[in-house]
């Protein structure tokens, strides 16, 4: 609604400052300004005129009416209170306010994840910076999981998997959606199993599920640059970057989930004996094992 | 392959009443798998075949009234289009 007499000001500007409006009661109060003052909102219904003739653009005329202002005001205040209740009803079942936290990424933080995808060997604190019980937004640690990498490596890895079906001549508009459905089953499987695991072993962790999601989306990137490879260089060139990400993804997986299904004692690489430590052990290796397992499964149709 | 989101529902609705069906008397206690059987200890460790079986038996009393439903909705959907 305040948008309206930007609008009509601005209009106004090209019109000469003598011609009086109708249903104004303002006009220029010096005949030197060339511009009539509408900082102060004074003329807020004040219609603006394309034509010099007064009936020629009555439409901006029902703005002026009182009747169509309340109609205005009743239906955007209805609006506002469906958004609010969808936005209340919404938040039950997603929580928004914690994805915002997994979207708070900027280029330098996306470039030095990949690059630690890439090649996980060199770096050697994993450990997750908190500021006063909760974890600090990615922006400004990179080990902390986000939801951006993931997303766009899965929306990638649909267009790069229609592309090389389109290299073979096996593509058709179904094949895009085939295959989103397909890999979007297999992290919901992957994501399960994973948190089935977990509560077997009963593990105190503080891994969501978005987290695991996370996790489980950062194999994307590796399986798009084998099929890239695959196109590029043939089935060497799958293989070779294939089996470089596989480790990549093997190594990065165990030691981000080391530090936090493990205890605290046996992360930081103390022999810790007992059978229950020995189980989450393996349970991070089958973990980081399945899913070079996954990006093999995932792309191997696509490169012949 | 090929997997739908379709097809990980009715994998999901089949598996669930797998485990609805498991009965308590006749079955599971016959084999060790009792509800009684797997509260053995109270430490912080319930391992692994206690938490297995707690889950077992809370996805029966959980998902009994829901499956009635489902079940019979994908009944009607069955017999309408095959």
């Amino acid at each position: 609604m305040m948008e309206y007499p930007n609008q009509s000001g601005f209009r106004q500007r090209k019109l000469l400052p003598q011609v009086r409006m109708r249903g104004s009661a303002m006009e220029p109060s010096d005949p030197t300004q060339l511009f009539d003052d509408t900082s102060s909102g004074v003329n807020k219904h004040e219609p603006g005129r394309v034509g010099k003739s007064p009936d020629v653009f009555s439409g901006q005329n029902l703005l002026s009416d009182p009747m169509s202002n309340l109609a205005m005001a009743y239906g955007s205040s209805l609006a506002s209170h469906g958004k609010e209740m969808m936005d209340k009803n919404l938040d039950r079942f997603i929580p928004i306010s914690k994805l915002k936290y997994y979207f708070a990424v900027d280029t330098v933080y996306v470039g030095k994840k990949l690059g630690l995808l890439v090649f996980p060997y060199m770096h050697d604190n994993w450990e997750v910076n908190y500021q006063q019980d909760t974890p600090v937004a990615p922006r400004f640690d990179i080990n902390a999981p986000d939801l951006y990498i993931p997303v766009m490596g899965f929306i990638t890895y649909v267009l790069v998997a229609g592309l090389a079906l389109g290299t073979q001549n096996r593509f058709s508009p179904e094949i895009l959606g085939i295959q989103a459905s397909s890999a979007l089953v297999w992290l919901i499987i992957e994501v399960l199993a994973v948190l089935l695991s977990l509560y077997l072993v009963t593990v105190n962790t503080d891994l969501t599920t978005i987290d695991l999601v996370a996790f489980s989306g950062y194999k994307y990137v590796g399986m798009i640059v084998g099929v890239v490879a695959g196109l590029l260089f043939g089935r060497t060139g799958y293989y070779l970057a294939l089996l470089w990400f596989c480790a990549s993804i093997f190594v990065f997986t165990i030691r981000t989930l080391r530090l936090k299904i493990l205890s605290e004692a046996a992360a930081e690489g103390r022999l810790v004996r007992g059978t229950k430590n020995q189980l989450r052990m393996y349970l991070t290796m089958a973990i980081a094992a399945a899913q070079p397992v996954f990006m093999y499964w995932l792309t191997f149709h696509l490169v012949r | 392959m090929a997997f739908t989101l379709y097809a990980l529902i009715q994998t999901a609705i089949l598996f669930t009443n797998a485990i609805a069906v498991l009965h308590e008397e006749r079955f599971l206690s016959k084999i060790g798998w009792g509800a009684e059987q797997g509260v053995g200890g109270f430490g912080d460790d319930p391992g692994i075949k206690a938490q297995l079986l707690n889950l077992i038996r809370s996805v029966r009393t959980v998902m009994r009234v829901p499956l009635i439903a489902v079940n019979s909705v994908c009944i009607v959907l069955l017999l309408l289009f095959g």
